[in-house]
């Protein structure tokens, strides 16, 4: 282990911290300028953020080994939010164990930065030996059904978000602007800030809905806010922490912007499918660690995928 | 040195499965009583329940806090009777005894002032549905009337590990405290109260899920 943090990734990491800190003196703020209302949920919000950012610090301060078992483990917590979710067929119990073992094989590609079998790994071996083991057990009752759901839940949370994880393993001299760590708080911030701008404009100046049928709160002011802030976002940083392009940057603002919502939405129709409100209790105030990563869900494998056709 | 291997049980054992692999969401949690005598009665899906109660406890009283369970099974090998007695430090009972009250040692415990936990349902059932509640429970709040007996439900465990499997397969789980009830005076509406006490918990969990707000 070693603390080999470039100097970029750790300034930004305390202008983070910085922010965050001004965001809690504002609610303690808040809440004694007006002691009569409730700003619980706020606060809870706002110190389950610390939670998460400190985690993140802890994943990109060590070594990329470190990084690869910390997000390893994200993914791990999300599959389980899944699983814990979705009805299962008590017949598929040993199904699901394979499954979970699907996790540390797929971050150990990440960590010994094997691509060819990191990006075939699951939509290839995983999807047809878990449809094969399922049959060895001969319930077809739901088959398709729990086939279906077990996978999609895999290429999500595990597929899907081990594409974070791997920006750590592109070539260092990719990114002369502090390499995959730089990447990774690029794409993790620009979705996060996503998540809030679209939140607080939608909050703000929110009138149309977006598709009311998913997710009635979305709405067309929010998405355009979200999307607007974070290609700003992601055009001021570009020079400093990217190898990127300002054209470059301002696409990749634009994919982060428009995908986060896309993957918001898609993990709020699974919710709403199952006919549950939050997809766990995991982060108090914001509900499960499926509701937090849902965007990343969308943004993580195309900004990988944006950034190594053009760079590496 | 039992205390501390029980300690050391719940630390190495206890906390990594259900804190960890598993993933528990308390509701009032300050319902638990913070010291003896007292009783909890759980649903009971899995060999996890047990792993799950130990580790609402602070590990101060852990040496304090007794499972009950049936000596018949638990006791039935001398690796398991010494896992069962020294490190989750059960209480066991004989389910079959004739001659002698087979609740004699959860009366000395509970005038130890020891917390006991207990099964009403006897067996691990069907996950996910309450079963037929057996009566010993109100033969000990009938002789300690003053005792506290609280419900708690758990929900998930049966399904993480089902009774006949010995894979675990980690899911996030639901632990449900209820308000302590105690001896009502007579055997057939103390366990209405028991029964309805553990179902209103069942009850709350599938409401529970359900919030208003989605903000980041």
């Amino acid at each position: 282990m070693s603390f080999e943090v470039p100097d970029n990734v750790r300034v930004a990491l305390l202008a983070i911290l910085a922010v965050l800190a001004l965001a809690s003196i504002l609610v303690a703020a808040m809440v004694r300028a007006r002691p009569e209302r409730d700003y619980t949920e706020l606060g809870l919000r706002v110190r389950t953020w610390w939670s998460i950012i400190l985690v993140f610090c802890a994943a990109v301060a060590f070594d990329r080994t470190v990084s690869v078992w910390v997000l390893g483990f994200v993914s791990f917590l999300a599959f389980k939010e899944f699983l814990s979710l979705i009805p299962t067929r008590r017949a598929d119990h040993r199904v699901l164990f394979w499954a979970y073992l699907a996790i540390p094989i797929q971050y150990y590609w990440v960590a010994t930065a094997w691509y060819g079998m990191f990006i075939i790994f699951i939509p290839v071996y995983a999807f047809l030996f878990l449809a094969m083991r399922m049959v060895l057990i001969g319930e077809t009752q739901g088959f398709l059904r729990a086939a279906g759901t077990l996978h999609w839940g895999l290429m999500t949370t595990v597929f899907g978000l081990s594409h974070m994880a791997y920006l750590t393993a592109l070539p260092a001299a990719g990114n002369p602007n502090g390499g995959g760590d730089a990447l990774l708080l690029y794409l993790v911030l620009l979705t996060e800030v996503n998540d809030i701008a679209q939140y607080i404009s939608g909050k703000a100046f929110g009138r149309h809905k977006v598709i009311p049928k998913v997710s009635p709160k979305k709405t067309v002011e929010g998405l355009a806010g979200g999307v607007l802030t974070t290609t700003a976002l992601a055009w001021a940083l570009a020079p400093w922490l990217t190898p990127l392009t300002a054209p470059e940057s301002i696409a990749a603002g634009l994919i982060i912007g428009l995908f986060g919502f896309a993957g918001d939405v898609t993990v709020s129709a699974v919710k709403r499918d199952i006919g549950v409100k939050d997809s766990g209790s995991m982060l108090p105030g914001h509900g499960g660690v499926l509701d937090r990563l849902d965007s990343l869900t969308y943004t993580a494998p195309l900004f990988l995928h944006f950034v190594r056709y053009l760079h590496y | 040195m039992s205390a501390l291997l029980r300690r050391l049980f719940v630390v190495l054992i206890a906390w990594p499965v259900i804190l960890v692999l598993i993933g528990i969401h308390v509701r009032h949690r300050e319902r638990l009583p913070a010291r003896g005598p007292a009783v909890i009665a759980a649903n009971h899906n899995s060999h996890l329940d047990t792993l799950t109660l130990l580790s609402l406890f602070p590990l101060s009283i852990i040496p304090r806090v007794r499972p009950v369970a049936a000596a018949d099974y638990f006791l039935s090998n001398r690796l398991l009777a010494w896992i069962s007695t020294r490190l989750v430090g059960i209480l066991p009972i004989a389910r079959k005894a004739r001659k002698i009250d087979p609740l004699l040692g959860c009366y000395g415990a509970l005038e130890r002032g020891e917390i006991l936990i207990v099964f009403p349902e006897g067996s691990r059932g069907e996950p996910e549905r309450l079963g037929e509640l057996k009566t010993g429970i109100a033969h000990l709040a009938e002789r300690h009337p003053e005792v506290p007996i609280v419900p708690v439900f758990m929900h998930g465990l049966g399904l993480a590990l089902p009774r006949g499997e010995a894979l675990l397969v980690p899911r996030f789980c639901d632990v449900y405290v209820g308000e302590a009830i105690r001896w009502t005076g007579e055997r057939g509406s103390f366990m209405h109260a028991l029964h309805t006490g553990l179902e209103q918990l069942g009850q709350q969990h599938r409401r529970a899920r359900h919030r208003e707000d989605g903000a980041p």
